[in-house]
C-alpha cells in the first residue's frame, strides 16, 4: 500500500494505481475527457492535470498517467490547476465548439468565453475510439494518421477496415459524439459501417448520433 | 582481414599502419560531407584524383576525401599537407593550377587564399585561420585526418584504443565512475549527467537481462548539423563510444536511430559497422574479451518529435512516433520495456576521448557545471558560418566576433537564437554571457543540440517567433491538446500581428498561453515550444508593440507593414530594379529617379537586394 495526500486528505491505495484512480476511489473529483476505465491511460487531453508538490516547487502532471508514490502531495484544485485547465478547455472548445460534453465541462469550470480562433474540426483527438477499438474489441480498425495539426483519426488507406465488426464502440465512447466517420471520403459516399448510410448534410463527420444536427445544433455559450 | 583478437594485437596492427605512413608525404585533402557535396566538392574530389593520376602523381601524392571540417563558408576547400595550405571555394578550373603550381612548384596561389574579415589579411595556413584559432577541436579535429570509409584511418589516429583499454583493464563500474567523474552531460539538449544515466541503466532490473543502448541521431533543429558531420566524418568514434557504453551498462544490442534525410551518414555508418565487425571490434567476443555487442541502424521518417526519447523508442518499436508520460524513465523501462540508455551522437563521441585521456584531463576544460567542449553550428547573419567546437564557458562575443568574424556588411548584431526551435533568443546586451548549460537556461534559452542562429537588425523578432512556432505546429506529434491546439492558436495570433491585424492584449494572451503550454504539455517538445515566443517578448516587447500599436515592422520584414519607396537623391536611374521587379511596379526613365507603384508592389524586397546605390527605402 502507498500512502499519499490529495487535497490535504491522507489516503492509502495499492501500489500501481494512478493518482486519478486513487482520487476517484476516495471521492475526490478530477474532470477527465480522454480517460475511460478499462482502457489504457493516454494523457492527451490534459484536462485531468493536478499539481504535484515537491519540496518548495511544484509541477503540473496529468493525473491519469501519474502513478501513485509514497509521500506524494497532490492538489487537484489549486488556482494554478484551475487556470491551466480552463485554458485547455478553451483550446478544446476552439477546436470542437459543437460538443455538448465540452460545453458542459466548460460551464462547470466557469469558462464563459473562448479567446482563440474557432476552427471546428469535429474531433478532439482524445484517442478513446482508437483505444476502444484496439483494446476492447481487439480490432485496430482505426488509428491516428498524420502529425501536428494534420493529425486525425482514420482507417488504413481510407478504406473500410476488414477488422471492423460494426460494434459502434467508437461512436459510443466518443466524448464529442463525432467519430471520424469516413462517409464522403469513399467512392460510393458511404463508409458501410453505419446503420443509416444517408449522410446528414449539415454535419460533415458524424451521421449516426442522436444529436448530430450539425454545426448550429448545439448551443454555443459565447 | 583476420579478426583482431586481443588489445595487444590491435596495438601491433596500429603500429603496422603507422609504420607504412610517411607524415611528411605531400597530400591533398578535400572535405566531401553533405555540406561540401552541395557546393560541388564531389566533382572537385574526382577532378583531383584524375589530375594526379594523369600526371603520374598518384604514388607520390596522397589524396584524402574526408567528412566536413566545419568551415562551411569556404567549401569546396582543398588543404595541402604537410604544410597545411588552405585554398577556399575551389572550382574545377582551379585544380590543374593547384597541382602544377602548389603541389609541384610549391608556389602559393594568392587568389584562392582566405581573407580575414577583421584585418583584411590573406591567410595561408590552416593553423592561422581565426575561425579555427579560438576553437578547441577535440571531436571535430579528426574529421580532417580520416577517410570516413576507412577504419584503418581511424585506428591510425588512435581509434579503438579506449575500447582496448577498458576491455583489458577496467570493470563496467569503473567505466561508469570515470564518466561520472568527467562531468560529461548529454549533448542532445537536456544536459543530463551521462554517468548517472549509465548507472541507473545498469542498476535497473531487466526481467530477461536484456538492455539496450541507443544513439540518437535524429537531429532535426533547423540550422543544426553537428551530429550529421560527426556521423559522416568520423562514424567510428560514435561506434567506439557506443561499445564502451554498452560494456558499462551491460548491453548486447544497440541501435543508431538516424534520420532518413541523412543518406551519407547512413552510408558511412553502414560501412563503418561492417568494417568494425570484420575487424572483430563489433559482434561476438570483441577483442577476445568475451563481451558481445552489435549495432543496428534504424532510419527515422524525419519527424522532429522522434528526437524525444520515448517517441524515438516508440518509433523504433514500429509504432507511431509519439511520446508517452515519462513517470517511469527510459533507463528503467524503455525500448521493448527493457532498461535503455539513450545518448546523443556528440555525447557518444566524447566517451572514447574521456577514457583515453582520463576524467581529470576532461574536467579541466569547461565551467564548474558543464565540462568539455560543445559543437555549435554557427549560422545566420555571420561572416564565417560553419561548425565550431568550443570549450564550455566561452562567451557569445568570442564565438560571434572572434570565430565568426562578425556580422556581414558591418551591420549591428541584434540577437542570437540558441537551442533551435525549443530554445530562445539572447539579445545583444547579453553578448558577454558565458555559454554553458545552466547560464543559457537562466536567460530563458537553452543549449539544445547546439544550433546558433545569429541575427542582425534586419531580422524581425515577431517574424522569427512566428517561423519557429510554425515549424513546431507542423512537427508536434499532435497527441496532447496544449501543444497541438495551443501552438496552432499561438501561430494564429502571431500571423495576425505580422499581418498588421494585431490587437491590444495579444501580447498578454501569448504570454498566458505560452506559460500554460509550458506547464501542461506532455513532453519536452511542448514544454519548450513557447520559448522562442516568450523570450522574444521578454527581450523585444517594444518590437511586438510597434507591430500591434503603430502597425510598423522596425526591421522591415513583415510585408503587410512595410512599404518600399525610392530615394530620389540616391537613385541614378540605372533601371536594374525595373527589370527585376516581378510585379512591374517600378517605372521611370533612364538616368532619372524611378518610383514604385504601391498598388502593385508586393513588398518582396527584390529591388532592395539588387540596388547598388541603397536607394530603396523600407518604411
Amino acid at each position: 500500500m502507498v500512502e499519499l495526500t490529495i487535497d490535504g486528505v491522507k489516503i492509502s491505495v495499492p501500489e500501481g494505481k494512478t493518482v486519478l484512480e486513487a482520487a476517484r476511489e476516495n471521492g475526490i473529483v478530477i474532470p477527465t475527457l480522454c480517460y475511460e476505465p478499462g482502457l489504457s491511460p493516454y494523457g492527451a487531453c490534459r484536462v485531468c492535470i493536478v499539481e504535484v508538490i515537491k519540496g518548495g516547487s511544484s509541477s503540473l502532471e496529468a493525473s491519469c498517467t501519474l502513478p501513485v508514490s509514497e509521500g506524494q502531495v497532490i492538489v487537484t484544485n489549486s488556482d494554478r490547476v484551475k487556470k491551466a485547465r480552463s485554458v485547455v478547455i478553451e483550446l478544446l472548445l476552439a477546436s470542437c465548439p459543437n460538443s455538448k460534453t465540452l460545453q458542459d465541462l466548460a460551464a462547470s469550470m466557469g469558462v464563459n468565453r473562448v479567446r482563440f480562433r474557432i476552427k471546428d474540426k469535429g474531433c478532439i483527438l482524445c484517442g478513446l475510439c482508437v483505444r476502444y477499438c484496439r483494446e476492447q474489441m481487439q480490432s485496430g480498425g482505426i488509428g491516428f494518421i498524420g502529425r501536428g495539426t494534420s493529425r486525425r483519426v482514420a482507417t488504413a488507406f481510407g478504406e473500410t477496415p476488414k477488422e471492423c465488426r460494426n460494434c459502434f464502440g467508437c461512436e459510443w465512447i466518443c466524448p464529442v459524439c463525432e467519430r471520424a466517420c469516413l462517409a464522403g471520403r469513399l467512392t460510393n459516399g458511404v463508409c458501410g459501417m453505419c446503420f443509416n448510410p444517408t449522410p446528414v448534410e449539415t454535419c460533415p463527420v458524424c451521421i449516426h448520433c442522436s444529436e448530430s444536427v450539425g454545426s448550429s445544433g448545439h448551443r454555443v455559450y459565447w | 582481414m583476420k579478426k583482431i583478437i586481443s588489445p595487444a594485437e590491435l596495438e601491433t596492427f596500429r603500429t603496422g599502419i603507422l609504420g607504412k605512413r610517411d607524415p611528411n608525404k605531400t597530400g591533398l585533402v578535400t572535405s566531401v560531407g553533405t555540406c561540401g557535396l552541395s557546393c560541388g566538392a564531389g566533382d572537385v574530389a574526382e577532378a583531383i584524383e584524375q589530375n594526379l593520376y594523369d600526371r603520374g602523381l598518384s604514388e607520390s601524392v596522397y589524396f584524402l576525401a574526408t567528412g566536413c571540417h566545419g568551415f562551411c563558408q569556404i567549401e569546396p576547400v582543398i588543404i595541402l599537407y604537410p604544410e597545411g595550405i588552405v585554398y577556399k571555394n575551389v572550382s574545377l578550373e582551379d585544380i590543374p593550377e593547384i597541382i602544377s603550381e602548389t603541389v609541384i612548384n610549391h608556389r602559393i596561389i594568392d587568389r584562392l587564399l582566405y581573407t580575414d574579415y577583421v584585418t583584411g589579411r590573406k591567410i595561408i595556413h590552416e593553423q592561422d585561420l581565426p575561425f579555427y584559432n579560438k576553437q578547441k577541436r577535440l571531436l571535430l579535429d579528426n574529421n580532417r585526418l580520416i577517410d570516413p570509409k576507412s577504419i584503418n584511418d581511424y585506428i591510425a589516429v588512435g581509434g579503438y584504443s579506449a575500447l582496448a583499454k577498458i576491455l583489458l583493464s577496467m570493470k563496467p563500474e569503473e567505466v561508469i565512475d570515470e564518466i561520472k567523474r568527467s562531468g560529461l552531460r548529454g549533448r542532445g539538449g537536456g544536459g543530463f549527467p551521462t554517468g548517472l544515466k549509465w548507472e541507473s541503466c545498469r542498476r535497473a532490473p531487466s526481467f530477461d537481462g536484456v538492455r539496450y543502448v541507443i544513439c540518437n541521431a535524429d537531429e532535426g533543429d533547423p540550422g543544426a548539423y553537428m551530429d550529421r558531420s560527426l556521423l559522416e566524418g568520423n562514424p567510428h568514434s560514435v561506434i567506439e563510444g557506443m561499445i564502451i557504453g554498452a560494456f558499462a551498462v551491460g548491453s548486447q544490442k544497440g541501435y543508431v536511430y538516424v534520420r532518413h534525410e541523412y543518406p551519407l551518414a547512413v552510408e558511412n555508418l553502414t560501412v563503418a559497422l561492417e568494417q568494425a565487425r570484420e575487424y572483430g571490434l563489433l559482434g561476438e567476443n570483441i577483442l577476445g574479451s568475451g563481451f558481445d555487442f552489435d549495432i543496428k541502424i534504424s532510419r527515422g521518417g524525419g519527424a522532429f518529435v522522434c528526437g524525444e526519447s520515448t517517441a524515438l523508442m516508440a518509433s523504433l518499436e514500429g509504432g507511431i512516433g509519439e511520446p508517452r508520460a515519462k513517470h517511469v524513465h527510459t533507463v528503467v523501462s524503455g525500448l521493448h520495456q527493457r532498461p535503455t540508455n539513450l545518448n546523443n551522437v556528440e555525447t557518444w563521441a566524447n566517451v572514447p576521448l574521456i577514457l583515453n585521456k582520463g576524467a581529470d584531463w576532461y574536467t579541466k576544460i569547461g565551467t564548474t557545471s558543464s565540462k568539455g567542449t560543445k559543437i555549435f553550428s554557427l549560422v545566420g547573419k555571420v561572416n564565417n558560418t560553419g561548425l565550431v567546437e568550443v570549450p564550455m564557458g566561452i562567451t557569445l562575443r568570442e564565438i560571434i566576433y572572434d570565430i565568426g568574424g562578425g556580422i556581414p556588411g558591418g551591420r549591428k548584431f541584434k540577437a542570437v537564437q540558441t537551442g533551435g526551435p525549443s530554445g530562445g533568443v539572447i539579445p545583444d546586451n547579453l553578448i558577454d554571457l558565458p555559454v554553458d548549460f545552466d547560464r543559457l537556461v537562466e536567460v530563458g534559452s537553452m543549449m539544445g543540440s547546439g544550433g546558433m542562429i545569429i541575427m542582425d537588425d534586419t531580422t524581425c523578432m515577431v517574424d522569427l517567433a512566428r517561423y519557429f512556432v510554425k515549424f513546431l505546429t507542423q512537427e508536434s506529434c499532435g497527441k496532447c491538446v496544449p501543444c497541438r491546439e495551443g501552438l496552432d492558436r499561438m501561430l494564429d495570433i502571431l500571423n495576425d500581428i505580422t499581418e498588421g491585424k494585431g490587437r491590444q492584449g495579444d501580447i498578454e494572451l501569448l504570454e498566458e498561453l505560452g506559460e500554460i503550454i509550458k506547464d501542461t504539455s506532455l513532453c519536452a517538445l511542448g514544454s519548450t515550444a513557447p520559448n522562442p515566443v516568450l523570450s522574444t517578448i521578454k527581450y523585444f516587447r517594444e518590437e511586438y508593440e510597434d507591430h500591434i500599436k503603430s502597425k510598423r515592422c522596425p526591421a522591415g520584414v513583415c510585408k503587410a507593414l512595410i512599404t518600399f519607396s525610392i530615394d530620389e537623391e540616391k537613385c541614378t536611374g540605372c533601371g536594374v530594379c525595373i527589370k527585376t521587379c516581378p510585379q512591374m511596379a517600378i517605372t521611370g526613365e533612364k538616368k532619372k529617379p524611378h518610383s514604385i507603384d504601391q498598388e502593385k508592389c508586393i513588398a518582396c524586397g527584390l529591388c532592395r537586394d539588387v540596388c547598388k546605390f541603397d536607394a530603396v527605402i523600407v518604411s
